[in-house]
């Protein structure tokens, strides 16, 4: 059983297990705008729930990604590398990186409640 | 609280993203469209832009031209009516007080267009400057102002105007041309690197003329664009932007605008402090080596020592590369970097602009 959860950062993660594959809702890359670039984390990196771990730029700006949860990245989406614009397209399916994770923080929001959130 | 131009409801009808710059709520960008669309666009097809919060300042009289020449880097003598130039505003001490746009509708009477952040100090700059025998007037909030640009610019506008009125040339302007009973001055300008023209009416006129506009060109692709693509596209032509290019304590002479400023010229403001200035700095473009894409402010250094800084830098949508323009020491052109967000990344130095249209 797996399960998507949100920040209000506005990151989606998807539990399954202790593995959490990580990306950026629907609603973050409206709000940013076309992406250009992103600079991704690396294979091995900890990241900490509420700290940056990669950013992205649309044309006008750079902003950070947040870690929804804590924990060691397993896997990185590197075809994101060459085409960061597949966030816009597609934010579910363009995820970032994979973690085993060690911390799930419990004020992260069920679906409902982020829609809620964002109004 | 920020100012809206007379099109506020045309741009949330279409979608527009509303943000705050140079105190007026403008477009970043529209719903379904984005920077990169708008931007590609206007290299293709064609982009409408609001560009009302222009400031637009008459001078007239008999000494008009001699009083105004003396207040610009550029010679604004020997014009013709109907023709515009572009210049600098200098201060005393060689820095800009802005750049602008001077139409001359005859040789007694001149139009300056002049940037939206600006435009309270130059009137006020400009007017202290003039001898009273010459008419000053600040028409900024009276005068819309819309920016048709790229290749289907022209077609567009000959689908609501005769031919005759539409001015031949880069750099020349019709007025008292009437597009659907609305009366208008035609110019063949524009902050894109592409062809195209920008049209100035009445604040009562604004959003009929968007409308019409828009109407005509809706089989030749014309979309509304905002301030987010009219960025990218001026950066990608190498056009300068007051605030960033440009600024009070930058002298003009290290900017690479050579052609608008006439040092000849008997004399103007700043003058002297132009030919005492030997040029330290100068404007160069420059591509990204490593990945990342450099922003304003980042430091650009040679080995440790920095050497200047970026100006303006964003990715570049047509090119497909990120770009950069840099106020760095002059002659420098091997081993540089810039510190983006703590890491050093390498950048080439390339030639101005960076677009060029076909």
């Amino acid at each position: 059983m797996s399960k998507i959860l949100y920040a209000q950062t506005h990151e989606w993660a998807k539990i399954e297990g202790n593995v959490v594959t990580i990306g950026l809702s629907d609603h973050a890359q409206h709000e940013l705008g076309d992406l250009v670039f992103i600079n991704l984390p690396s294979v091995g990196d900890k990241i900490k729930a509420g700290e940056a771990f990669c950013d992205v730029e649309s044309v006008k700006a750079v902003s950070d990604v947040m870690a929804p949860v804590s924990g060691k990245i397993i896997e990185v989406n590197e075809d994101l590398e060459s085409a960061p614009e597949s966030i816009n397209s597609d934010p579910m399916g363009a995820w970032i990186c994979k973690v085993e994770a060690d911390d799930i923080p419990g004020d992260l929001m069920d679906e409902a409640a982020y829609e809620k959130f964002i109004k | 609280m920020a100012k809206r131009t007379p099109l506020y409801d045309i741009h949330v009808k279409y979608g527009g993203q509303i943000v705050d710059f140079a105190g007026y709520e403008l477009p970043v960008q529209y719903e379904g469209l984005g920077v990169l669309k708008e931007h590609t666009a206007v290299r293709t097809k064609a982009g409408l832009f609001d560009v009302s919060h222009m400031g637009e300042i008459l001078v007239m009289g008999d000494d008009a031209e001699t009083a105004l020449n003396n207040l610009l880097t550029n010679d604004i003598r020997g014009m013709y009516d109907g023709q515009v130039r572009y210049s600098l505003l200098p201060n005393e001490k060689g820095g800009a007080v802005d750049d602008v746009l001077v139409y001359r509708i005859s040789g007694k009477s001149y139009l300056i267009v002049v940037n939206a952040s600006n435009a309270d100090k130059d009137a006020r700059w400009i007017s202290a400057r003039l001898p009273q025998n010459v008419t000053f007037a600040n028409i900024s909030d009276a005068v819309s102002q819309l920016a048709l640009q790229g290749p289907m610019a022209e077609t567009i506008l000959r689908k609501l105007v005769s031919e005759d009125f539409i001015p031949k040339k880069y750099y020349s302007f019709t007025k008292n041309v009437v597009i659907d009973g609305m009366r208008c001055i035609i110019s063949r300008t524009g902050y894109t690197g592409e062809s195209g023209f920008e049209i100035y009416c009445g604040n009562i006129d604004a959003c009929n003329m968007y409308e019409t506009i828009m109407k005509a060109g809706k089989d030749d692709g014309l979309v509304p664009a905002g301030l987010g693509a009219r960025d990218t596209l001026r950066l990608e032509a190498a056009m300068p932007l007051y605030g960033h290019e440009l600024g009070e304590d930058i002298p003009v002479n290290e900017v690479g605008l050579g052609f608008g400023i006439k040092m000849n010229k008997e004399n103007f403001v700043g003058k002297a402090a132009l030919e005492a200035h030997e040029p330290e700095y100068e404007r160069v473009g420059a591509k990204l080596i490593d990945r990342g894409i450099a922003r304003e402010h980042c430091p650009v250094y040679l080995g440790n020592e920095q050497v200047g800084i970026v100006t303006s830098g964003t990715h570049a949508p047509t090119l497909g590369y990120p770009i950069a323009m840099l106020r760095i020491k002059k002659g420098l052109k091997e081993g540089l970097t810039v510190d983006v967000r703590g890491k050093r990344l390498r950048i080439e130095i390339i030639p101005l602009p960076f677009y060029k249209k076909a």
